[in-house]
């Protein structure tokens, strides 16, 4: 199954903070079918409650909740921002991609934070999502 | 040896970064155990290693075991830098 979907990628967008950029990136989530809003509010809560940890590398936060809070299947969402966000945290802000994951069953947030981890720790990949123009692109670097 | 990772939550980037940790033992010969979990359970646990992102390790500073602080949690090289001689260290100390 092909798990990147055009409906769940958007460039350049425009967030006012960083709960605004979670929830853009949650609500990708949901209009490709991979949650339900209330996973939305889990993992603004989890942000709000437990703080920055959700960004995982420099300029890259990966937005997750359990899967028991409303994921509908084993996705994830794409978020880069026009304008670096700050998250507040002390060493891997500003923010530039929000990659939101859902996963299903009892590790398949695991399977897909690994499947994320693949690609957005690779340098090269990460750097080429923060030059590309287009889905076609991004759908030549996320291949899983 | 008995290994804590922690995260925020205890679910997500914890496991990932236990399963990261016990590959990297495996490769090298050495067997870890361990458990993730979040910051408040993690207090007072007993282990002899703990593995955190940075901004949670900080918080983590009081505990007994050594705490290992991860900056970027994507980049397996950096685990492994910080990761693999205290694991050694470990083993030999048993």
């Amino acid at each position: 199954m092909k798990l990147l979907k055009e409906e769940a990628v958007r460039l350049d967008v425009q967030a006012l903070n960083a709960v605004d950029a979670i929830r853009i990136s949650g609500n990708l989530l949901v209009d490709a079918g991979y949650a339900e809003p209330r996973y939305v509010d889990a993992m603004l809560k989890g942000f709000l409650e437990v703080g920055p940890y959700i960004v995982l590398a420099p300029g890259i936060a990966i937005p997750h909740a359990r899967p028991e809070n409303g994921a509908l299947a084993s996705g994830f969402s794409l978020v880069r921002l026009a304008t670096p966000i700050e998250f507040g945290h002390d060493k891997n802000d500003p923010v530039k991609l929000v990659c939101a994951i859902t996963g299903v069953g009892s590790n398949g947030h695991i399977e897909m934070l690994q499947k994320v981890a693949g690609i957005l720790g690779d340098k090269d990949k990460h750097q080429q999502l923060l030059e590309v123009q287009n889905f076609e692109d991004i759908s030549k670097i996320i291949t899983f | 040896m008995y290994v804590l990772s922690v995260c925020g939550m205890g679910f997500g980037t914890s496991l990932m970064l236990l399963m990261e940790v016990q590959s990297i033992a495996k490769e090298h010969g050495y067997t870890v155990d361990g458990e993730a979990t979040d910051l408040g359970s993690a207090k007072g646990k007993s282990c002899d290693l703990i593995i955190a992102s940075s901004e949670i390790a900080a918080e983590l500073s009081d505990e007994a075991a050594p705490v290992i602080a991860i900056d970027n949690l994507l980049d397996k090289e950096e685990i492994k830098e910080k990761v693999l001689p205290m694991i050694k260290k470990l083993a030999q100390e048993g």
